[in-house]
């Protein structure tokens, strides 16, 4: 490892984030601060940095191709190359977090698909040793629930919960991206004990969902952008064996704090 | 429509709660009810449509025929404009190469 490069490990996964600007590695290493590893990294991303600065910079505008054993993601503000075999790849950007951070959001949902796990549109908090998850449409309560939590509650992610398969039965992670709050998550792990799908509504009450309208609602929030057929039935298969082993249920709630009777 | 042939083409397919959930090629998430699952699961590309009609859905459900004959050709329309069911009017003894050819 060279001087500035820093390892940064989300989910269990340590990628090298190779990069000779100080500041930019400095910038980086507050950024990731609880999750900066000392282990040694498998995976490895090149940050070349550029001055040349384009439009467009929201996720409908992420294209993910695959070119023989490449993925190429590019965005108005970033392009990047990663090879799934070699687990290398670089990403060419201006000096900004906000790049890299859709960068490792991308590759790590390319390496957990292929695992068996997502990224999914939620937020995720551990109580009491387990892991929920309450997902939904931006404005659903995904920030506000995690903001209602008791004390003893540990954040793991207000915008993007990372699961992957942990023998029967599923793990989240906590994640440094972080979405309202502006806080990223706590750098543990729990079993999943259950998905919420949120929705605000007068009163809090759970609803049981019939499974195959569970696995739609979560492939609706999963984080994927690969055009790739065989990552496409992995996925159909990962969201149906997670909803047939982790509870699923519609979760209306007020925003007070009294929802979180409903969870436990 | 006169009698047919169906059979599953090779889109990613499973059953959930039962009721089989299909990914089609352009990442459409179908889900199908009961009865629609059962059609699916007897697509088999060798059964003429109207045995699996009396089969599986007259002889499971309280359908009459001619109703769960329009049903069956509707359902049988959208699932092969999405490209997950093949309808032939030959037996379809291999549905991935048919879906190819």
């Amino acid at each position: 490892m060279a001087e500035h490069d820093i390892c940064v490990e989300i989910g269990g996964l340590p990628i090298l984030l190779k990069n000779a600007d100080a500041r930019f590695q400095r910038k980086m290493r507050e950024r990731y601060s609880g999750f900066v590893s000392e282990r040694p990294a498998d995976c490895c991303l090149e940050v070349i940095l550029c001055s040349k600065d384009r439009s467009g910079t929201s996720d409908a505008d992420i294209r993910v191709e695959r070119s023989a054993q490449l993925w190429r993601i590019t965005r108005g503000d970033f392009e990047a190359e990663w090879d799934p075999h070699t687990r290398r790849g670089w990403v060419r950007q201006t000096a900004n977090p906000y790049s890299i951070d859709t960068a490792l959001r991308i590759i790590h949902s390319l390496e957990l698909a292929a695992q068996g796990g997502f990224l999914l549109h939620s937020s995720s908090v551990i109580r009491n040793g387990r892991a929920f998850l309450f997902s939904g449409v931006s404005g659903a309560g995904k920030t506000t629930i995690s903001r209602l939590a008791p004390g003893d509650a540990t954040l793991l992610t207000d915008e993007i919960s990372y699961v992957r398969p942990d023998g029967s039965a599923f793990r989240a992670f906590g994640t440094p991206f972080a979405g309202e709050l502006a806080k990223p998550g706590e750098n543990v792990s729990a079993p999943i004990a259950e998905l919420f799908l949120l929705a605000k509504g007068p009163d809090n009450h759970v609803e049981d969902v019939h499974p195959a309208n569970a696995a739609r609602a979560l492939l609706r929030n999963v984080l994927f952008f690969a055009d790739d057929s065989r990552l496409t039935t992995a996925l159909l298969n990962t969201a149906c064996d997670f909803v047939s082993r982790v509870p699923v249920r519609r979760l209306t709630f007020y925003p007070d704090h009294r929802v979180w009777d409903l969870i436990q | 429509m006169t009698d047919c042939y169906i059979a599953r083409s090779s889109a990613a397919a499973r059953a959930l709660g039962g009721s089989a959930v299909i990914m089609s090629a352009d990442s459409s998430l179908i889900t199908l009810n009961e009865v629609a699952t059962a059609i699916w699961n007897a697509a088999d590309g060798v059964t003429l449509l109207s045995e699996i009609v009396e089969r599986a859905v007259c002889g499971q459900f309280e359908i009459d025929p001619s109703t769960a004959r329009a049903d069956a050709e509707d359902f049988i329309n959208r699932l092969a404009q999405h490209g997950v069911l093949i309808v032939s009017n030959q037996p379809i003894h291999s549905a991935e190469s048919s879906a190819r050819s």
